[in-house]
Formats: C-alpha cells, sequence, structure tokens
C-alpha cells in the first residue's frame, strides 16, 4: 500500500491537525483506505465539524416530533396512527457541474432518505436558485436542472408538487438545488439506522457498484475553482427505474419483521451506511468487499468502500431472516448480498481478498471529529432606506407589470409542467394553485401542506432577520391554506466557512431561524448544511432555506388562490407601514438592492395566522394568499391570474405613499376573499382577536384596477407573467 | 365487473387506476403481476397503468410488452376482452401490436403534465358509450412520449372506421391528426395518453374521467360492447 505523504492528506482535503488525530487514534500511521474514510467521515459535508456548535441552537422538540435531528429524516405525528417523515438536502455542486445528473441524483438521495425510514414517499419539492438569467450558462443549468428533477420524479412515480425558484447574478458560478422530500409511515413501523444484535448478518441490496462519485462528499466540502469542469467524474449517474424498484422491494419487506437497521447509502457510500449504522448502535460491523456486488472489474477497496454508486442501501437484518428479504428482493430484480455481520468489537473491519484493508474504531471517529467553532464576525444591521412616491419614475401600473413579469416573479408554468405533480393521485393543491401545495393522507381525510421558503435579499442584507424570515414566511403560506405548521426541514446554504464573514452570516442566520422556530412552536427536524457554495473567493447571498410541513385535519378545507366568483371582498389581514427598503420593487422597479429587509414580530404572526386558520376552518375564506415578494399588488394580481376574474382595489386616502401601500413587504400579512355576508362577521372576529383586518378590494370584471388608475387588464397582465420563461426558454 | 390492474416493474399509476376503478365500479379490483402466465378467467377487464416500465429504456413500453402476462392480454383481447391501456399502457398496446402506431417523443422535446381539453369522437365503443355524442372533457396528460405517429393509410383507416376515440382540442405533443386515443379493430382496447383516472374525484380537480369507467360498467353489464 502506497505511504501516506503529506500531499496525499491534503489531497483527502484533511489537514495536518486531522491527520495527526488520525494517527492517534489508530495509534499507527492509516493506509490509504483508512485515510480515504477518514476523509469522508470529517468531511464537512459527513461531520458537520463548522456548524455543529451552531445548530445546536435549534429547537427541535415539540409533543408532536416523534424523532428530531440525527436520523436519515424527521418524523412528526400527522394522527391517525400515522407519521410524516420528511427532510431536504442540497446538491449544489453536482448539479452545477452536471446539472441533468446532479439534480436526478439530488431527487434520488433524498428519496432514500425518506423511504430508509420506512415510509412512503407522497411529494417532492425543488428549492432552486440560479444566477443571472443572461449570463450564458443560466439557461442551460435551468433547462438541465428541471429536466433532471423531472426525469427522476415522473419516473419513481412520487409527485413535484412545488418549490420556488429565483435568480441572481450572485448565483452565478455556484447555483442551488435543494430537494425535499415527504412519506408517510405508520407510526408503529418507522425504522432506524442503529445497528443492533452481535452476528446479524449486514445486507447490501440495489444496484451494483461503480466507480462513479467516489469522493463527492469531499467535493461537496471545498470551494469551486475555474476547474469545475475538470470534477464531473466524481457526479453520480441516477436510475431512477432501480430507484422505484427498490422503493417498492423495501417497503414490501418492511412489512415483515426482518430489519433491525436500514440506511441508505449517499455521500461516501458504504463507508458512512455502514459507520453510521455502527456509531448509532454502539457495535462494530465486518465487511467483505469480495461480496459486493461490482458493475465493473478490478475495483480496489478504496473504490469500493467510497464509490457513490446510486441506489443502494445497506440493511442489518435479523438472523435466520436472509432468505425471506432475498426472495423480496429477487421479485424485484435486485441485487441482494449478505456483505458482513454486526459484531460487538466497536470497530469497523473491512476484508478485500482475505486480508484487513481497514480496521478502525467506530466511535473514536464519531467522537473524534473534528469541532470547529470558527471565528465569526457578526453581520452589519442595516438601516432601512426610505423610497419616496415622487422618486418613481413610473406608474404604479407600469410597476405592476413589470413586478409580474419580473423573474422572481413571473408564471413558474414552464417549469411545472415538466414535473408529474398529480401522479399517485392525491395532489390536491399543485405549483401555482396556491401558497402551499396540499397532498391528501391517502385513504383519509387529512392532508399535508407543504412549502419552501427563503428570501436571499433579505438574508444578505440582514442574515439575523432573513433567517426568521424564512421561518415565518413557511409558517405563513402553510397557515394560508388552512394548515397548522408541524416542523421544518432546512438546508442552509453558505459559503466557506473558514471566512469570519461568512460564519458570521451562518451564525447570525441561525439564531434568526431559532428565534422563529421557537416563537411559533415550529421546530426544526431534520436538514443539511451546503457550505463552500463560492468559487473564486465570491460567495453566495446566504440561503438558509426552509421547508415547512403542516397539517390539515380536514382536506376539503384546504384553500387556493383563486376566487371562485366575482363579488367577493378582499380583507387586507395585517398592518403595512409600506417598507419598501429591501423589496422586490426596490430592486427591479428602481434598480437598488439595498436597505433593511423587513422586520418580523413574531408574536403578530402567530396571531395572524392563527386567525386565518380559524377562519378557513370555519369555511368563511373562499381563497387566501399571504403578501410576501412585491406587496399587497402583486398578492392581488396573482389571485386575479390564478381564478381569471378581476378586482379592484382600493387605495385609502391618507396612506403615506401609494408605492409603499401597493408594493411594500411589511411581515405577517394575508389576503383573504370572503363573501360579503360573511366579511362583517369575519372582521368583527378579527378585532376581538386583536387583528387589524380591512377590507381592500372586491372582485369582478377581467381587469385589475388599483385605486382610481387605469384597468390593467387580464390578458396583458398575463402575457407579462408568462412572458419571462417563455423568453428565456425561447418556448 | 370484473376488473384487473397489471403492475409491471416501474408502473407508477396501477394504484391510481384501481382506485379511480374502485370508485366507480364499487367493488374491488384484482392487482396481477406482471410475470404471471395465466389471466384469472373469469376477468371483464384488464387496465395496463401508466408508469415508466422498465424505465422507458430501449422504447417506452417496448420491454413490458414482452412479458408473459402481456402474451396472454393480447389472448384476452383477442377474445373480444376489454382492454384499457393508459398513457405507458397505451405505449405498451402499440408494442405489443394490439394498436397500430407509435408513441414517440413530444415535438417540444419535454414532458408535459398539464390539463387538456378532448373531444369523445366516438360514442360507439364500450369506453365511451356513456359520453354524449361530441362532448368535450378536460384531462391531465403527462408523458415524454406521447407523440402519435401512424402511416398516412393506418390514419385514414382509423377515421373511416371510427376508432379515433379522443382527439385533443389544443394538442400538447404534436400527435398526428390531434389524436389522444384510438380503439382497436375490435372496439375492445382503448389506448389514450390522457389519465382519465386522475379526474375521477372531486377533490382532485375534475370528475371528467367518470363517464369512461361508468361506460365500461354499462358495457360489461349489458353483455356486450
Amino acid at each position: 500500500m502506497s505511504e501516506i505523504t503529506p500531499e496525499t492528506v491534503a489531497a483527502h482535503g484533511l489537514t495536518p491537525e486531522e491527520h495527526a488525530r488520525i494517527r492517534a487514534i489508530l495509534g499507527r500511521e492509516p493506509n490509504l483506505v483508512e485515510l480515504g474514510i477518514f476523509s469522508v467521515m470529517w468531511s464537512e459535508h459527513c461531520s458537520y465539524k463548522s456548524s455543529k456548535v451552531h445548530l445546536r441552537r435549534l429547537p427541535t422538540e415539540a409533543p408532536w416530533v416523534v424523532c428530531g435531528p440525527g436520523e436519515n429524516a424527521g418524523v412528526v405525528d400527522i394522527g391517525e396512527g400515522l407519521v410524516a417523515v420528511f427532510k431536504m438536502e442540497s446538491h449544489n455542486h453536482p448539479s452545477f457541474i452536471e446539472p441533468y445528473q446532479g439534480a436526478a441524483t439530488g431527487v434520488g438521495g433524498i428519496l432514500r432518505d425518506v423511504f430508509t425510514m420506512g415510509a412512503r414517499p407522497v411529494a417532492l419539492l425543488d428549492a432552486l436558485r440560479f444566477g443571472d438569467p443572461a449570463h450564458p450558462r443560466t439557461r442551460h443549468l435551468l433547462a438541465g436542472v428541471v429536466a433532471g428533477i423531472g426525469g427522476y420524479g415522473n419516473c419513481v412515480g412520487v409527485p413535484t408538487v412545488g418549490g420556488e425558484t429565483t435568480f441572481h447574478r450572485r448565483y452565478d458560478g455556484n447555483i442551488l438545488v435543494n430537494a425535499m422530500c415527504v412519506g408517510i409511515a405508520r407510526r408503529d413501523r418507522v425504522f432506524y439506522a442503529r445497528a443492533a444484535g452481535v452476528g446479524n448478518p449486514v445486507v447490501y441490496v440495489g444496484a451494483k457498484t461503480g466507480r462513479d462519485g467516489i469522493h463527492g462528499a469531499t467535493m461537496a466540502s471545498a470551494e469551486f475553482s475555474e476547474d469545475a469542469e475538470a470534477k464531473r467524474p466524481t457526479v453520480q449517474v441516477g436510475d431512477p427505474f432501480t430507484e422505484k424498484l427498490l422503493i417498492e422491494a423495501c417497503l414490501e419487506l418492511m412489512a415483515q419483521d426482518c430489519i433491525v437497521a436500514i440506511q441508505d447509502m449517499g455521500a461516501a457510500g458504504l463507508t458512512s451506511s455502514s459507520f453510521e449504522m455502527a456509531a448509532r448502535g454502539g457495535t462494530g460491523i465486518e465487511l467483505d468487499l469480495d461480496r459486493v456486488p461490482l458493475r465493473e472489474e478490478g475495483m480496489s477497496p478504496y473504490e469500493i468502500l467510497l464509490s457513490e454508486s446510486q441506489e443502494r442501501m445497506l440493511m442489518v437484518l435479523r438472523e435466520g431472516r436472509e432468505a425471506e428479504a432475498r426472495r423480496i428482493f429477487a421479485k424485484w430484480e435486485l441485487d441482494f448480498a449478505v456483505i458482513g455481520r454486526v459484531t460487538d468489537t466497536g470497530r469497523l473491519v473491512v476484508r478485500h481478498g482475505g486480508t484487513v484493508v481497514a480496521d478502525v474504531p467506530v466511535a473514536a471517529v464519531a467522537e473524534a471529529a473534528p469541532v470547529y467553532d470558527r471565528p465569526c464576525t457578526p453581520p452589519p444591521r442595516p438601516v432601512p432606506v426610505v423610497c419616496h412616491d415622487a422618486a418613481v419614475p413610473v406608474t404604479p401600473e407600469e410597476a405592476l407589470l413589470g413586478l409580474v413579469g419580473a423573474p422572481d416573479l413571473a408564471s413558474r408554468r414552464w417549469i411545472f409542467q415538466q414535473y408529474d405533480w398529480q401522479v399517485m393521485a392525491d395532489t390536491v393543491l399543485g405549483p401555482g394553485m396556491a401558497d402551499a401545495a396540499v397532498v391528501r393522507v391517502h385513504g383519509t381525510d387529512r392532508a399535508l401542506a407543504l412549502t419552501t421558503d427563503c428570501t436571499p435579499r433579505y438574508c444578505e442584507a440582514d442574515p439575523f432577520e432573513g433567517g426568521k424570515q424564512a421561518v415565518a414566511e413557511a409558517f405563513r403560506n402553510l397557515c394560508a391554506v388552512g394548515a397548522r405548521p408541524l416542523a421544518v426541514t432546512d438546508c442552509l446554504n453558505f459559503g466557506n466557512p473558514e471566512r469570519p464573514r461568512i460564519m458570521g452570516q451562518f451564525a447570525a442566520a441561525v439564531d434568526g431561524m431559532a428565534e422563529a422556530c421557537r416563537a411559533l412552536d415550529f421546530p426544526v427536524v431534520s436538514g443539511n448544511v451546503s457550505f463552500y457554495n463560492e468559487t473564486d473567493g465570491r460567495a453566495i447571498p446566504p440561503t438558509p432555506q426552509v421547508g415547512g410541513l403542516g397539517l390539515l385535519e380536514e382536506v376539503d378545507r384546504a384553500t387556493g388562490l383563486a376566487f371562485d366568483r366575482p363579488d367577493l371582498l378582499l380583507v387586507l389581514v395585517g398592518l403595512g407601514h409600506g417598507w419598501l427598503s429591501c423589496s422586490l420593487f426596490l430592486r427591479e422597479i428602481l434598480g437598488r438592492e439595498e436597505g433593511a429587509p423587513p422586520p418580523v414580530d413574531l408574536a403578530l404572526e402567530r396571531r395572524h395566522g392563527t386567525f386565518v386558520r380559524e377562519q378557513i376552518a370555519k369555511g368563511r375564506v373562499r381563497a387566501c394568499h399571504d403578501l410576501s415578494d412585491g406587496g399587497l399588488a402583486v398578492a392581488l394580481a396573482e389571485m386575479c391570474l390564478a381564478s381569471g376574474i378581476g378586482a379592484r382595489l382600493v387605495i385609502p386616502d391618507g396612506v403615506p405613499g401609494r408605492f409603499g401601500w401597493l408594493f411594500g413587504e411589511d411581515q405577517g400579512r394575508y389576503l383573504l376573499a370572503v363573501t360579503p355576508e360573511d366579511a362583517p362577521l369575519l372582521l368583527a372576529e378579527a378585532r376581538a382577536a386583536g387583528v387589524v383586518a380591512r377590507t381592500v378590494a372586491r372582485t369582478g370584471g377581467d381587469a385589475l384596477i388599483l385605486g382610481d388608475g387605469p384597468p390593467i387588464s387580464l390578458d396583458e397582465l398575463r402575457a407579462r407573467h408568462e412572458g419571462f420563461f417563455a423568453r428565456l426558454m425561447d418556448e | 365487473m370484473r376488473a384487473a390492474v397489471v403492475t409491471f416493474p416501474g408502473s407508477n399509476c396501477d394504484r391510481d387506476l384501481a382506485v379511480a376503478m374502485e370508485r366507480v365500479f364499487g367493488r374491488p379490483v384484482r392487482r396481477l403481476w406482471h410475470g404471471e402466465t395465466e389471466l384469472p378467467a373469469d376477468l371483464d377487464l384488464v387496465g395496463l397503468p401508466g408508469g415508466f416500465t422498465y424505465g422507458d429504456y430501449l422504447r417506452p413500453g417496448a420491454i413490458a410488452a414482452r412479458s408473459p402476462i402481456v402474451r396472454e392480454i393480447v389472448r384476452f383481447a383477442r377474445r373480444g376482452g376489454l382492454v384499457l391501456g393508459i398513457c405507458n399502457g397505451f405505449q405498451i398496446l402499440t408494442e405489443a401490436g394490439l394498436l397500430p402506431g407509435a408513441l414517440v417523443r413530444n415535438r417540444r422535446l419535454l414532458f408535459v403534465c398539464r390539463s387538456v381539453r378532448l373531444r369523445v369522437e366516438t360514442t360507439d365503443s364500450p369506453f365511451t358509450r356513456a359520453f354524449p355524442q361530441g362532448a368535450e372533457i378536460t384531462v391531465p396528460v403527462a408523458h415524454h412520449d406521447g407523440n402519435y405517429l401512424a402511416d398516412a393509410g393506418t390514419l385514414a383507416r382509423l377515421e373511416d372506421e371510427g376508432r379515433i376515440a379522443f382527439r385533443y382540442l389544443d394538442n400538447p405533443n404534436g400527435s398526428a391528426r390531434d389524436i389522444a386515443g384510438i380503439l382497436g379493430e375490435g372496439r375492445n382496447v382503448l389506448g389514450m395518453m390522457p389519465h382519465p383516472e386522475r379526474v375521477c374525484d372531486p377533490r382532485l380537480g375534475g370528475t371528467d374521467g367518470v363517464p369512461l369507467f361508468r361506460s365500461l360498467l354499462e358495457a360489461v353489464a349489458g353483455g356486450g360492447s
């Protein structure tokens, strides 16, 4: 075996101090295979070494939380003996290098995190961030990522029901692809990844192991440079057909009483899956690499252990149940191999060709994993900028048309038409139909509400407020469809943590999220951190992506954006102060990216959300939309477009600025469509609950009218709304 | 009504189809595995569901069309049994030779999932008899390869024999003559790209698919096609 030189150590992304620590653990120099194991297990991606000290501040518990962070996915109770299992994960680096396969395998990986816990996946969402639409690569990356997500999700037959997509030049060199998956399981049949039972067989199932994706986890733990293209061999290739078979075979086996522990082989493949199962169970594992099903000949133990070939799982079975399990996998035409045993040595011992090629103490690798409390520079708190009407060179109508056609607000139809969002026949509200997707819990009258949220320009200006706002907006989107927000998964995308400024952003965003999660009883149950999203020293804006899950006890109450008739009144819940600082209006219409983002009042947020949810439960709300990017005018325009019915918006006398009233992004606000008969009661109940609410518009006609301005026909509004993607993608 | 739905490796609308059938038929639907070599003796209807059988490798439906059970389904159809192929099921039926023509990549080369308007072109079939003549319905499509293609002679024959069951009013994929679904020679086999099973539940945005399943119920109860 080749000698370990400082160069080999550096090439594995390990520091000299980490190398010394490895020598201390083993009591000797590691061989190359062992160095590879430490390299991936201690990579940022697998060990969370830079983020751990901060993540501890996030609240993770609530009475309905069955399993919080630390397992493959979070688990929350949804009643009727069922649980929702969900997680979000990044696949940023691979998607930039090879957009189709990068995005596809991101979907595949997050699906496995969910069904490995015994849950049938029922929904996928994707939060995507691309560079400037005018950047020469953006179109290619967008087309590839969307096709990859669709290609995988459509084929496995799990509906892609929602997500978000925005553009900014700061993502030119580092796009973000964050995939979220939600599954449903019986509460008494959740599976964990804790190896147990000395002598129990360790079983490999799924696709064969090839040379693809070796050191993907290490790649995800380093910055890009101009030679990113040269990293293409570290990107894996997905096979959704095999994944579909794997889902069915695993769920069929899980219905028997055969499995002790199960873990998907994701980043760092066989190495991390066997390590994690042994570490969680406090056991040892012996593996015989000669029994691993291989795709190619002559693979070295190093390659077999670190391959990131997709669609593979590792299980510990009850002794004597191998034949039963093997039959199920044979039926689904998947490989099945007993490749090792659970031991009581507390060591991972790997044999190949009859000799021991690695022998590493499991607990020590986990416990001695480096944890860095890296230096943080607290981000400066910006001050709000003021925008007077006189400074705006366009009319409100022109501004609205500009906003509904802007890259971040234009119709996403081009994207979601490439996703089968209906398969499984339980999607009640799909993409573009509501603030959150609503998916019925099969065979019940309940439904899950799902959303992904983050406003990177707020996070860039003020990571603390931005982190708070991401959580609050997810909460709001769930309330707006009538769901009770239950829990959060997150995907924290940042630049290089070794830079104090980036680490300061991270710490502040986590603090903001923690404050919001605590105030809203909305704990974090799973998640992922993606650092090193920078190229040649230029980092992305902080993007703490939040995925929210809520529960509707009556699916029939699910409320979308579309009015069902004219002559409804639109009630604005919440108070606006015309906050244009850091708004989309300021950026898109005035070309200014500056100022403090709107602050989130969490007590108000909670009170308003509860009020809206209660009104929906009482059956009074015919349509609902939260106010976010673009404020009141954009929210109303989106409701009109969803229904094909116009509206007239009143601009009250005495508002300090028309543009602030129309486009301000003050938080904690909703627009509710109610009948004139129900409106007085709703307004009275709002007063009683201490909620500011007022009637601001009436539906009808085929145009949107802002105050006493000229009508904007829905046709013109729609043409602008649909135009951006049509132009960008040459439709 | 004794109906069954087949599951191939990679089928993913099998449950959806069975649920929709059970909803309209009011009785359980049998589930068949692709490896089975015999159909239940007393069957009236076999459904081939949507999905990506064998990952669409080679050509969509090509590998599934060689399954043991498809041999039996061909025999069943030749004896007059009712066969409904939706989306990938339609692709399997053309690959198995039960329906003419082929389904190739959508003209725009992108997967398309959206609701389309369809016209029911004939009510003279066990699949369409419960629709009003000339009915226009809204049914979703979700496919990458739904662009129906056949030679001129075949297309003329389909038209002449009234075997075009459904036509797109807003063609989403480039299909010849806006064809969305066709009948076999005996009118007891229907292949269609749109998904009627997705519009049988008012909570999911429509019930325009219900008459198709009601047609089958009537046809079987009435003892003939």
